[in-house]
């Protein structure tokens, strides 16, 4: 076994500019097949990552977004009197109620206008979502004209640092603070004081109501008791099930997009490792009947020729791994169409892409290999010792 | 008959060449198909007319703006017509039954957009109807919708059951018109609204504007964003084609991808062609070897060698664009409800190709250095 694998590892070596070539050819074919896997899940964990489990978000019913939301300050207030709320350390109820809008902003790269989420904030936001931290300046105060913006915000748009002034809904707002929430879909976000927001944007009804249960098995309770209040139309959902839902279209795009594209891309691939294995096979007749008549069986000239190509395809796999992985640095952002806003993310490689990465460049070689590696087993010793 | 040679020297190893024309193929239609997704992207801002242009309220889309600006913008210099409308985004039954629907002003809408054809007396029923809705050709068979039938749209932003008549059907005037859209009346959508939730009513999306000439477009809208400025509802004007290129935008990373991605297919059979020619050159060096000895010249070698490598890609490229027609027919109706219109461009065929021609030559570089620089004994002294 050892002897066969030697044998094949050489050959490999012998031909190098072949091997190259092939072995690049699926390099960038497991390069593209884990790319779109990494940016499916690079965008899906930051919007999972935004929610956290034991918050409850309560939405006007069949408004499917935070944008699209409207809760009236009745409405609002009767979820806040429900048994259900956790309660803060001073008494009062862990709830905030929150006003989404959409503002546009210019990207300082290519200085096309996108849309972006202001979010105004409740004194309870920040206690609900403990992900989320500040990274230089401070929180704006409640009743003034200040805001604080996330970090991957600040680093893409115009005009958004720290003590700079942002002009929209006739006011002039003051950047105090920029806030870090790691890699969720907050740090593309503008916070800043629901009440004076509302004001501004002539919009005196909240967007969402967020809370946090007092008991994590309490949300059917809450949930049926809100629906099914005749004063509400709202739903409630689990905050990281709201966001879950928030990414699907896209990551399913994604995902849709990779899948057909690798499948295209893979037969291009094994189309370039078949040739070189029939090619090696060609070269090698003399050779092959060599080792038939030395005692080889026709079943050691399958594997040997078999695994030349699982080696083949392995190192054109790792290459596109260890390119892969250096897309970790590189962050993304593009428009969520179901909140219509900017979000940033990330490729992450997972465990799991790595295997399915491996996985897939390994039946890419046996896809390319086991044809040419029938024909090599299935020679006549006396007919191929001949041709040498 | 020099073409018979590169033919004949082409198909010497008929399964690697047939393997190669194989990848060149599927390389070719994965590039066309990729570019025609791209353009597919691009169809809202092809069909959008330049003497036509849009008005919204400037802090973003999801403002609205006042009913009263209706008369002051129609009082604007240089403005022809004027309609208005909002974004319904209702859906049909089931949230994933997603298609683009609109309350619209639809008499003078319908006056701004000629391209929407009708048959017979449909569009004088829909005016008529005011619970009436249209729908685009392609959205109807979706549905399967009839003239007639009762559609309810459950509204998102505007909340609750929208029962609406199917009164008409459009049919675009040509390819790229969109005609996967419904609209229905805007007076129907504000009476509801007026009556459930006041503070919501006379409120307007946006509006389109028509102008008589495209050179007149920049000076009207700025006439008219001039109006409103430091108003409570500022706007925003701009023309429909740079409207529609901001939502392009906004997608401008999934687009850079997929450029790329179309450029790495071609990469990628690159070093299949490559790797192809490189081992049909690597055996037959000592052919090359006598060529030289009868008196060929390095250079006429490397000639044959060139066409032997344009043969392959040519014909790989000729089978994959003849492909490309009804494939994209087939993943057309696939992904139907992404992209309402789905055509192969001119430019798209041209770029196929140059790629395919560029692929052979770069593919036959290396050998081609290889068999020039080959030496008479050496040569002769290689075997296989």
């Amino acid at each position: 076994m050892q002897l066969l694998f030697y044998y094949s590892f050489r050959n490999l070596l012998t031909r190098w500019v072949t091997t190259l070539l092939t072995a690049l050819g699926m390099a960038l074919v497991v390069f593209v097949f884990a790319a779109i896997l990494m940016l499916a899940e690079g965008l899906q964990q930051t919007l999972v990552d935004t929610g956290s489990f034991d918050n409850v978000m309560v939405i006007r019913r069949s408004s499917e977004s935070e944008v699209q939301s409207g809760v009236e300050r009745l409405e609002a207030a009767i979820v806040e009197t429900q048994p259900e709320v956790a309660l803060g350390q001073d008494g009062h109820p862990l709830l905030a109620k929150e006003l989404v809008v959409l503002i546009t902003l210019q990207k300082k790269d290519s200085g096309s206008r996108a849309n972006v989420v202001i979010r105004g904030i409740s004194p309870y936001s920040l206690a609900l979502r403990p992900q989320v931290r500040m990274v230089a300046g401070r929180l704006p105060r409640p009743g003034s004209a200040e805001i604080m913006v996330g970090q991957s915000l600040a680093k893409r748009f115009h005009n958004v640092g720290l003590a700079k002034s942002l002009f929209f809904a006739t006011r002039s707002w003051t950047v105090v603070g920029i806030f870090d929430a790691g890699d969720t879909g907050f740090s593309s976000e503008i916070w800043g004081d629901v009440d004076q927001l509302m004001q501004a944007f002539r919009r005196p009804v909240y967007s969402s109501v967020l809370f946090k249960l007092r008991d994590s098995t309490g949300f059917q309770a809450v949930k049926k008791g809100l629906e099914s209040d005749p004063r509400l139309t709202v739903e409630a959902l689990r905050e990281t099930e709201y966001y879950r839902k928030q990414s699907e279209v896209l990551a399913t795009f994604l995902r849709i997009l990779g899948l057909s594209l690798t499948v295209i891309f893979s037969l291009g691939a094994v189309v370039g490792a078949m040739i070189t294995m029939y090619s090696a096979v060609a070269n090698r007749t003399a050779e092959i009947g060599t080792l038939r008549a030395l005692g080889f069986k026709r079943s050691n000239i399958l594997l040997a020729f078999l695994l030349e190509s699982l080696i083949l395809s392995l190192l054109g796999g790792g290459a596109g791994l260890l390119c892969v992985s250096l897309l970790q640095l590189v962050s993304v952002s593009t428009t969520n169409f179901q909140t219509f806003s900017e979000l940033a993310f990330s490729f992450s490689l997972s465990a799991d892409i790595v295997v399915k990465a491996l996985a897939f460049s390994l039946i890419m070689g046996f896809a390319g290999g086991i044809l040419p590696a029938f024909r090599a087993a299935r020679m006549n010793i006396v007919e191929s010792l001949r041709e040498g | 008959m020099l073409l018979k040679i590169l033919y004949r020297n082409a198909f010497r190893h008929k399964l690697r060449t047939a393997l190669t024309v194989f990848g060149v193929l599927v390389a070719i239609l994965a590039f066309s198909l990729l570019r025609t997704v791209i353009d597919a992207w691009y169809a809202g801002v092809e069909a959008s007319s330049s003497t036509r242009l849009i008005t919204r309220n400037s802090i973003s889309l999801i403002f609205s703006l006042p009913l009263s600006y209706r008369e002051k913008i129609r009082q604007a210099d240089g403005v022809t017509g004027v309609s208005y409308g909002n974004w319904f985004g209702g859906y049909y039954i089931e949230p994933k039954n997603f298609f683009a629907n609109f309350a619209l002003e639809s008499k003078s809408y319908l006056d701004l957009y000629p391209e929407y054809v009708f048959q017979g007396q449909e569009k004088a029923a829909f005016l008529r109807d005011r619970k009436g809705a249209v729908a685009g050709r392609k959205l109807a068979e979706r549905f399967g919708w009839k003239v007639g039938d009762t559609i309810t749209l459950k509204g998102t932003i505007f909340p609750g059951d929208w029962p609406l008549v199917l009164r008409a059907i459009y049919r675009g005037k040509d390819k790229t018109v969109d005609e996967t859209q419904l609209f229905f009346h805007w007076d129907y959508l504000n009476e509801v609204i007026r009556k459930t939730r006041p503070a919501r009513a006379d409120q307007v999306g946006f509006y389109i504007l028509g102008v008589n000439h495209a050179r007149d477009a920049a000076r009207t809208a700025a006439t008219v964003d001039a109006l409103f400025r430091n108003s409570l509802a500022e706007t925003l004007t701009e023309t429909e084609k740079a409207f529609q290129l901001s939502f392009v935008s906004m997608s401008e990373v999934i687009i850079t991808v997929i450029q790329l991605v179309s450029i790495v297919v071609i990469v990628i059979i690159l070093a299949v062609v490559a790797n192809t020619m490189a081992m049909s050159v690597r055996e037959r060096l000592w052919e090359y070897a006598v060529f030289k000895t009868l008196g060929f010249s390095g250079g006429q070698i490397a000639l044959l060698i060139l066409g032997e490598s344009l043969v392959i890609t040519t014909l790989g490229g000729a089978l994959g664009i003849l492909l490309t027609f009804p494939v994209v027919n087939v993943f057309a109706q696939a992904v139907g409800q992404f992209f309402p219109t789905f055509n192969v461009d001119r430019m798209t065929i041209y770029l196929a190709c140059v790629a395919s021609v560029l692929v052979g030559v770069i593919a036959a570089i290396f050998p081609m250095r290889q068999a020039i620089r080959v030496h008479i004994a050496e040569g002769l002294r290689r075997v296989g």
